[in-house]
């Protein structure tokens, strides 16, 4: 009943669900208002206001406890919030949707701890994720195609895998499990990237690669990063938005975002 | 096609190449006269006969254990199930033949004094209808039974205990002379099958090849799907569910789809199990079976599907021996075998060749 008595929202029922084609005509790809979500009453997202526009490469850091992962939980639909809207360009209510609606209709996860098949080899994780029809039946005939090969040539290309196309995902090192599982996701052709703590536990070489990496994917794709290492946020020289106990502290380059006072009280204050 | 599936599968192509020398030769020494050295006896392919269609139980169950990741304590019901729809449809073929000579009820059901054939009776004197329900009655338990455990999203050890469950309230029904599959005598004084006496020498050596076929083409149909990318992605669920389901497939479905079809490879073989042994009773839903079919698995070497052919013959084998030698120790034995497979042998009897081929597949 509360929902009905807000006036400032559209009613629950009035909102669509799911609609097949994206609107971005307004340039911005998620859209994240007024959410809030809480665990056994700690609320680990406080009336947070999120915008990510198309082509966009975000870093979001912020201390432990943050809310980091929860936000990415809920755009992923893991997580349900309390109340607030999370839309997917104009038309897609994230919010309403299952978590494989949500990968399928081109927002794709990579997890903080590497989560690659450790038994198949890099073309066969490739070729799963390539985007397509999933089900039971389609799945079970599926035949490669000469252009589908040729993108999954594509993609190892881009992660610098080629040379380890038929090794079992279980003998990669650290760095390249970590760059598979962004193959992973380039195969779902995602609109949207959420890429969790990408650089942990890399070697300086790996994390220029994947600087380089992730600079790159952007412009074709939206990506937000969430990452600790300050050195490596630098690198990628983006915009960066930075949470505190669930809200937005403050939003802009590193530069603008370090000076913050606000910030600062944050991180050093404490 | 054949080989298509068969490419890379060294161990398959070997198997079934035994499979098929087999089926040839044990039918031509069976003919050869008794006292020659090579001659098999007809309880010999009786037996033989038998343990193919607990190789194609295994089989089944690898394909949801090895590749799934699904360890069912409970093929046997579905095993089980296929086997009564044989038995009912054999059991309408006695015809006037029982020993109370009725025309259309079996004979516990006139001993049980009813007037008329149950309504589920009905179709099974027509055989390509009862070997319709030998697939749709498992598959449609499987179905209905992995529709609300995987939606649920019941995984593990608790999927388990149920699917154990399962097969035990199914005993306890067919122990139940009211429901009219002939409560703890089951069904039995079958006499012919498709007008063939289940008796004849020539009809035993016919359901020998029929199982070894069912078997050839179990393996081949699962090795197909295997190799599939529902076969992958099957795997996928199996080390990472919550990844899987993330790159966007129906992981639920999945596991629908190839536990209903593992189930009715389970009702096949049972289906051809019961016309060799002439009975059936719900003595075959006792968890006890389906554990046993597990630790076949297991010894044969999980996820390579001939392993699971390995294990369950050679179990068998090794139990009808014990039994007969030493009777009282089989369960010990068959302990220790399991223990000492666990331990030495973490890939089964199949995972010794791979060793030997040269490490990983």
């Amino acid at each position: 009943m509360s929902g009905l008595m807000q006036r400032d929202r559209v009613y629950e029922f009035l909102v669509p669900k799911v609609v097949d084609d994206l609107d971005l005509s307004h340039g911005t790809v998620l859209y994240m208002e007024d959410v809030s979500v809480s665990f056994d009453g700690f609320k680990a997202i406080n009336e947070l206001n999120f915008y990510v526009e198309a082509g966009e490469l975000r870093c979001v850091i912020g201390p432990n406890g943050a809310g980091k992962t929860t936000m990415m939980d809920i755009i992923t639909g893991k997580t349900r919030p309390d109340q607030g809207a999370v839309w997917f360009g104009q038309r897609m209510n994230l919010l309403r949707m299952s978590e494989p609606e949500i990968a399928q209709a081109g927002i794709g996860r990579k997890f903080q701890k590497p989560t690659v098949f450790e038994y198949h080899s890099v073309f066969e994780n490739l070729e799963m994720s390539m985007n397509g029809p999933k089900g039971v039946w389609p799945t079970l005939v599926a035949r490669l195609n000469v252009e589908q090969k040729e993108r999954i040539d594509q993609v190892a290309e881009t992660i610098g895998l080629t040379e380890h196309m038929n090794r079992s995902a279980g003998l990669l090192s650290h760095g390249q499990k970590q760059w598979l599982e962004i193959g992973m996701l380039l195969m779902q052709n995602p609109l949207m990237l959420l890429v969790d703590e990408p650089a942990a536990g890399m070697t300086h070489q790996e994390m220029d690669r994947t600087v380089e990496l992730l600079t790159g994917l952007a412009g074709q794709h939206s990506v937000v990063v969430v990452e600790h290492d300050m050195d490596f946020v630098r690198a990628l020289n983006s915009r960066v938005t930075v949470l505190h106990q669930g809200t937005v502290l403050a939003e802009g380059n590193m530069d603008q975002v370090q000076n913050d006072p606000k910030v600062i009280e944050v991180y050093l204050g404490e | 096609m054949i080989l298509r599936i068969l490419k890379n599968d060294i161990g398959g192509k070997v198997f079934l190449l035994v499979l098929l020398t087999t089926l040839i030769a044990v039918p031509v020494l069976n003919q050869l006269p008794a006292e020659h050295t090579f001659h098999i006896s007809i309880y010999t392919v009786t037996l033989l006969g038998k343990y193919l269609t607990y190789a194609l139980l295994a089989v089944a169950v690898d394909l949801v254990w090895g590749y799934l990741g699904i360890l069912s304590l409970g093929h046997a019901a579905f095993f089980a199930l296929g086997g009564y729809a044989m038995g009912m449809y054999l059991m309408r073929q006695i015809g006037e033949r029982g020993v109370y000579g009725h025309p259309e009820l079996p004979d516990f059901m006139v001993f049980l004094d009813w007037q008329e054939l149950p309504w589920f009776w009905s179709g099974f004197d027509n055989f390509g209808f009862a070997m319709l329900m030998v697939l749709v009655v498992p598959g449609l338990l499987a179905f209905v039974f992995g529709w609300f455990a995987f939606r649920s999203r019941v995984t593990g050890v608790y999927l388990s205990i149920i699917t154990q469950a399962l097969t035990y309230a199914l005993m306890l029904a067919f122990f139940r002379n009211e429901m009219g599959f002939g409560g703890n005598n089951g069904l039995t004084d079958f006499k012919d099958i498709l007008g063939f006496s289940l008796q004849a020498d020539s009809t035993r050596l016919a359901l020998f090849v029929a199982s070894g076929v069912a078997l050839a083409l179990g393996y081949l149909s699962c090795r197909a799907l295997v190799k599939s990318r529902l076969g992958k992605v099957a795997v996928a669920i199996r080390d990472a569910e919550d990844r899987t389901r993330f790159i966007g497939y129906k992981v639920e479905y999945v596991k629908l789809a190839i536990f209903t079809f593992s189930a009715m490879l389970a009702g096949l073989a049972g289906a051809l199990y019961v016309p060799q042994v002439c009975i059936i009773n719900p003595g075959e839903f006792q968890p006890l079976n389906s554990i046993e079919v597990v630790v076949w698995v297991a010894m044969g070497g999980r996820a390579t599907l001939y392993g699971a052919v390995i294990g369950a013959l050679g179990v068998n084998y090794a139990k009808t021996w014990f039994t007969a030698a030493f009777p009282e120790i089989w369960l010990f034995a068959l302990g220790g075998l399991f223990v000492v497979v666990t331990l030495l042998m973490p890939r089964g009897i199949a995972g010794l060749f791979s060793r030997k081929k040269g490490g990983e597949s």
